[in-house]
């Protein structure tokens, strides 16, 4: 039987305005970005739609931004949002 | 060098009083560089009654912090100081200040945009404009990954295309 983590997931602006704050989930460890993603859109039409694959998200983990082939250590944060908009 | 580096903070700020402090009591100063950002009153045609910055708390002073890091790398620095403000801000009010020093100007000017160009593509900011007819997340600009491409840098492809 494969190991499992969790992982924390935040979201941010329009992506948090359309599914919450975030969401905890369990994986099979060494799970990447991009399959923490997966998992997520399967989990409503909603994350579907937010998080789907032709919408802009940008991805951090850990708090540096990072791309779907990115390995998710166990007990990481991951957080989902649009492009930055800052300065 | 004892003045702080990077604040993320509701209120305002005094650039005179920042000023003085980034080169306060360092003679090999000979340059001090600053850029201010300010809420514009129109936005898609429609006349903005306020602007709200959402962040991601720690990232946000990582990220700028790592990105003041690059900048002494890249260039003849005394001192760097970024603060940007979030919360509900409102037409006409300051948003962002970049300010460093250096012994000459041409190093000052460039880490000052360098900085700017950095942080309108990578720090985890997001500004929503209310006006009239709603409320909007405002779109990220092609023209600002275009701005960060020019130091060499990959922007995660950050705007929309």
């Amino acid at each position: 039987m494969t190991e499992s983590m969790i992982v924390r997931v935040r979201y941010f602006a329009s992506v948090r305005e359309a599914l919450g704050a975030g969401d905890s989930l369990s994986l099979a460890r060494d799970a990447t970005v991009g399959a923490v993603r997966d998992a997520l859109i399967a989990l409503s039409p909603g994350h579907a739609q937010a998080l789907g694959r032709g919408r802009a998200v940008r991805m951090a983990l850990n708090q540096a931004l990072c791309d779907e082939s990115a390995t998710v250590p166990d007990g990481s944060e991951l957080a989902f949002f649009p492009p930055v908009t800052g300065g | 060098m004892g003045h702080e580096r990077v604040s993320v903070q509701s209120g305002d700020f005094d650039v005179s009083t920042e000023l003085a402090a980034l080169r306060r009591d360092d003679g090999g100063v000979g340059a001090v560089v600053s850029f201010v950002g300010t809420v514009r009153d129109l936005g898609h045609g429609d006349t903005v009654t306020a602007m709200e910055l959402e962040h991601y708390p720690g990232m946000t002073e990582k990220s700028i912090d790592a990105m003041i890091d690059e900048a002494f790398r890249r260039f003849e620095l005394r001192a760097a100081r970024v603060i940007h403000r979030v919360g509900v801000l409102q037409p006409l009010d300051q948003i962002v200040l970049v300010a460093v020093t250096s012994a000459h100007r041409g190093q000052a000017f460039q880490a000052c945009e360098f900085l700017m160009d950095y942080l309108k593509t990578q720090a985890p900011f997001w500004k929503k404009e209310h006006s009239a007819g709603g409320a909007h997340w405002v779109d990220a600009r092609v023209a600002d990954d275009q701005a960060l491409a020019r130091w060499g840098l990959g922007t995660q492809g950050n705007a929309n295309s």
